[in-house]
Order: structure tokens, then C-alpha cells, then sequence
């Protein structure tokens, strides 16, 4: 069996198994919406709330991440079933790949519904000429987001001090992407006075960041969960 | 020179900070090296 | 005799002479480093003279660049020694605890800077931080060398903390060229007026520039001396964490073959009866 189908088989059992439970639909999405609330209560400022808006979003997606990080390992460590892959002999790079690929089709729906969220709550508006870059800077910072989770996570699952070791990892670790991908935004949607070719160096980075971590993350993986 | 204060402590902070790092570094090192026989100490 | 039960018979009789982890070279290299400190001391604070901007916060530096150097010295040497843990054959973990060895005290380095850092900015740009490149980057770098130390103490094998740990210190390499790129970006679209310009370069005459350079050679000396220490206090604690594992092997076994000798003792009378009467350990 190719790399690929393996990968393919990884993220479609997560995505099959994410449908039956729906914990994202149940828990992450209004975690994320509630995040959008509370962000407005401490900012207490339209002016402000509009102006940080992309940062919010991001910032609510990192959040957000975490807790879809955890879920997605969770279900692998409560049967053994990653560790039974691994026996079997399942190359680890496809586990990364698929897992990654589950992971990044969640964030996608998470970031969509908060971008909806920043639209209603934050008065934001997608200006026809933003739209393009919009797409390619979800679609680029979340493949690197999903990278770097699922490289973490790999890690962090079944240890005890898991929800604060992942956090720890990867915050510092996603900055790149907090950075450019905000920015990106922040361009796409006229922020600040921000024209829509300020975004694409940005969307450069965030490339560069996914292709690093997914190729390291692949690599990284297997020696990572091997026990 | 009113800075002098923070000049000197800068300094201070520094040389207190690795004068601590140095005394629990050896301190550890003597502690475990009683309980730890010679043929595994490979510095001997 | 399992080979556990006789290796913990050699180590029991063997000599244990007090002392540490100090030999002739770490002896030669703290002289050297307290030579060269006393040196720094004299010349930072004393030889050299006050900076045409900056007055006698320029002395800070004198310090403060040594410490960073030894964070990036620390660093790097973590990285290389998890790629030779990784990648070696016979996966020595003496690299291992080198790496371990090297991060400690570099984390600590970059703690250090950050402080005295925020000491120097505050008489020369007026405020403890800023959100510049230099600055920004390496705070996340004291995060994620603190993440670094975090994975190490994950429960396991220390060959399990060792490739665990590798794998993260050359992430780790990637990572911070990655976060140092995308905050220099970041910082470049708001350029601050030239009394807050942090990346201008200061203007150094000889005699300040020799300062400097003392300072990096004592503190150079300085990590040799520490990373040289703390690399064999982490020998011996692996040591001691191995042999109170297999004291307690020999412990159980010891009560597993008590238990086969009660019961092989026991009649072979009806089995029914057997299992009524059979203990619980």
C-alpha cells in the first residue's frame, strides 16, 4: 500500500470518526465562538475590535487547535491504535500525513466559521479584490498549522503532563504563522489602511513554514512515537 | 551616573546567576559521586 | 545469578573515592575563566571607557553580549550532539546527556539576557522591552528551550529521552531561524524612530571592543567548565536512576521466585480443594 492511500485511509478513519462523535461541532466550534464573546468583552472597543480582528481570529484558531490536537490523539491513545499501527508496520510518515490531513480539514472549518464569526461580531468585510488571498493564506497556514500540531501531538499523547506540554511546544513554535497569516488577513481585508499585495510575502512565508514542518514533521514523526 | 545602579546590577545578576548555577552543578556532582562507584565515573 | 543481581554485586563492593566531578582540566579551565572574569570586571566596569551615545550603559553590554553568545554556543552544541545521538550508530548517551548538559545552561543564559537586557533598554531607550526582532525572537527562544527541557523530563527510558530530545533540539533549529525571519518581517513594516533604532549597530573603539572580547572568552571558558560538570553529574544520575531499577527487579523476582517455591511445596491434592485454599500475594 502506497504512502499515500495509507494517508488517505488515516485521515478519512479521523474525519469518519470526528462525523460520529461531532465533537468539533459540539464542543470546538462554540469554544472558538465563545473565544470571539469573550475577546470582545476584554477589548471593550469597536474601533479596537475592528482593527484586531484578524489577530482574534488567529488567535482564536491557536486556541482552538490545541483542543482538536488533543482530541485527535486521544482517540488514537485510549485503544492503543496508534501503537498497533506502528506494530504493524505502517510507515510513520503516512500516519503523519493522514492525521495532519484530518487535522487541517478540522482547523479549515473552524477558521471558516470564526472568519464568519469576525464578519458579524467584528464588523469585517471580504472585498471581492481580497478573496484569492484570503483562500491561499487559510489554506497555507493551515497546512503548517496542522503540521506542527500533529508533530506535537504525536508527541505529547498518552503522557500526563499532555495539555500543558502541547501548548508549551507549540505556540512558540505556530509564531511564524500567527504572524504572517494575521497579516495576510489583515491585508486581504483592507485592515488598517493594508493593500491586498502587502499579503502575498506573507502567504510566502506561510508556505515555506508548511513545506519545513512537512517534510520535518514527517521525518520527525516516526522516531517521535516510536517507543 | 545615575545609571551606575543598573550597570552594577546588571553585573551582580549576571555573576550571582552563574555563581549559582556553578555551586548546585558541582555540589549535585559531589553528592551523587558518593554513591556512585569509580569504574563509571569516565572522567577519572 | 541474573546479570542484574551480579551487576549490582560489583557495584556494591566497588570503591567510591569522594570528590565529584572535578578533574585537572575542569580545575585549569575554572582558573582560566576566573582569571578572565576578574579581567572583564576590571575592564567593563572600570578600563574602558563610556560610549559617545549611550554613556556608561554601554558597559552593560560588556556582559550582556557574552551571555547571549553562550545561549547561541549552548544551543548549537544541543543540536549538533542530538544530530550525533541520532544519527550515529551506536547511539551513545553520552551525546545525549551533553545535549541535555548544553540546553540547561543556555536556557538559563537566554533567562539571564532577557533581564539584563531589559536593564540596558530601559536607560537606553527608556522602556524594560520592546517588540523589535532581536527581542521578540529571544523570548521565544527561551520558550522553546524551556519546551526542550520539558520533553526531556517526559516519562521513559533514557534512550526514549534521548531520541525523543534530539528530535526536538534539531526542531528546534529549524524552528528559530523560521520565527527569527517571520519577526524580522514583522518588525521591518514598523520602522521606530531613530532614538528607539535597536538594530544600529554601536560604534566601538579599540579598547571597547577588547572589553568585549574578554568577555566572550570568559564566559566561553565559563560554559566549557559548566557544560563539562553538569555533562557527568547527568552520568552519574542516569547511573543511579538505572541501578535503583534494577534493584527493584531483583526485588520482585526475588519475591516471584519465593512465591513458586511456597506453592511447589504445596500437595497435589484435588484441584477444587487447591484453588480454595490458594493465597492471594
Amino acid at each position: 500500500m502506497s504512502v499515500w492511500r495509507i494517508a488517505r485511509l488515516v485521515a478519512r478513519k479521523d474525519l469518519q470518526i470526528e462525523w460520529n462523535s461531532r465533537v468539533l461541532i459540539n464542543q470546538v466550534l462554540p469554544f472558538a465562538g465563545v473565544t470571539m464573546v469573550i475577546f470582545a468583552f476584554a477589548l471593550d472597543s469597536d474601533a479596537v475590535l475592528e482593527r484586531v480582528a484578524p489577530g482574534l481570529v488567529w488567535l482564536a484558531t491557536m486556541f482552538s487547535m490545541l483542543v482538536l490536537v488533543q482530541r485527535t490523539f486521544a482517540i488514537e491513545t485510549d485503544d492503543g491504535a496508534l501503537d498497533a499501527l506502528r506494530v504493524a508496520g505502517v510507515d510513520p510518515r503516512a500516519i503523519f500525513a493522514g492525521k495532519a490531513m484530518g487535522l487541517a480539514v478540522q482547523l479549515l472549518v473552524v477558521e471558516v466559521v470564526l472568519l464568519l464569526a469576525a464578519i458579524v461580531l467584528y464588523r469585517q468585510t471580504v472585498p471581492a479584490g481580497g478573496v484569492v488571498l484570503l483562500v491561499t493564506t487559510l489554506i497555507s497556514a493551515t497546512c503548517g498549522l496542522a503540521a506542527v500540531g500533529t508533530l506535537y501531538g504525536g508527541l505529547a499523547a498518552g503522557f500526563r503532563g499532555r495539555e500543558t506540554l502541547l501548548p508549551l511546544l507549540t505556540l512558540p513554535a505556530v509564531a511564524p504563522v500567527l504572524i504572517g497569516a494575521t497579516r495576510a488577513v489583515e491585508a486581504a481585508l483592507g485592515t488598517a489602511g493594508a493593500v491586498v499585495s502587502d499579503g502575498w510575502p506573507w502567504v510566502g512565508l506561510l508556505v515555506v513554514f508548511a513545506v519545513a514542518f512537512g517534510v520535518g514533521g514527517s521525518l520527525a514523526f516516526g522516531p517521535l512515537i516510536d517507543e | 551616573m545615575e545609571d551606575a545602579g543598573f550597570i552594577i546590577g546588571s553585573y551582580a545578576l549576571t555573576f550571582a546567576t552563574v555563581a549559582l548555577l556553578a555551586w548546585r552543578y558541582v555540589r549535585s556532582g559531589r553528592r551523587l559521586a558518593d554513591r556512585v562507584p569509580d569504574e563509571e565515573k569516565y572522567w577519572l | 545469578m541474573t546479570t542484574t543481581e551480579s551487576n549490582l554485586q560489583r557495584e556494591h563492593t566497588g570503591r567510591s573515592t569522594a570528590g565529584g566531578t572535578g578533574t585537572r582540566g575542569t580545575r585549569v579551565i575554572g582558573i582560566l575563566t576566573l582569571i578572565a572574569m576578574v579581567w572583564l570586571v576590571a575592564f567593563g566596569l572600570g578600563f574602558s571607557p563610556a560610549d559617545r551615545d549611550q554613556d556608561e550603559a554601554v558597559r552593560i553590554l560588556y556582559v550582556h553580549v557574552p551571555t547571549i553568545w553562550v545561549a547561541y554556543l549552548s544551543f548549537i552544541t544541543t543540536a549538533i550532539a542530538s544530530g550525533m545521538y541520532l544519527f550515529t550508530k551506536k547511539k551513545s548517551l553520552g551525546w545525549d546527556r551533553l545535549a541535555g548538559a548544553s540546553a540547561e545552561i543556555g536556557t538559563v543564559f537566554v533567562a539571564v539576557t532577557l533581564i539584563v537586557g531589559a536593564l540596558w533598554g530601559r536607560i537606553t531607550w527608556g522602556v524594560f522591552w520592546q517588540w523589535d526582532a532581536r527581542l521578540t525572537t529571544t523570548a521565544l527562544l527561551f520558550v522553546t528551550y524551556i519546551g526542550y527541557l520539558a520533553v526531556r523530563r517526559l516519562e521513559g527510558t533514557h534512550q526514549q529521552r534521548a531520541r525523543r530530545s534530539a528530535v526536538i533540539g534539531l526542531i528546534a533549529v529549524l524552528e528559530i531561524p523560521l520565527v527569527h525571519w517571520s519577526v524580522r518581517l514583522w518588525r521591518s513594516l514598523h520602522q521606530e524612530a531613530t532614538v528607539l533604532d535597536t538594530d544600529r549597530n554601536t560604534d566601538m573603539d579599540g579598547l571597547m571592543l577588547f572589553s568585549l572580547f574578554v568577555g566572550v572568552v570568559a564566559f566561553t571558558l565559563l560554559y566549557l567548565w559548566l557544560v563539562m560538570h553538569r555533562t557527568r553529574g547527568m552520568a552519574m544520575e542516569d547511573y543511579l536512576d538505572d541501578r535503583g531499577l534494577d534493584e527493584a527487579l531483583v526485588a520482585r523476582r526475588a519475591e516471584g521466585d519465593a512465591f513458586v517455591a511456597d506453592h511447589a511445596t504445596m500437595p497435589t491434592a484435588a484441584p477444587a480443594a487447591t484453588l480454595g485454599t490458594e493465597e492471594t500475594t
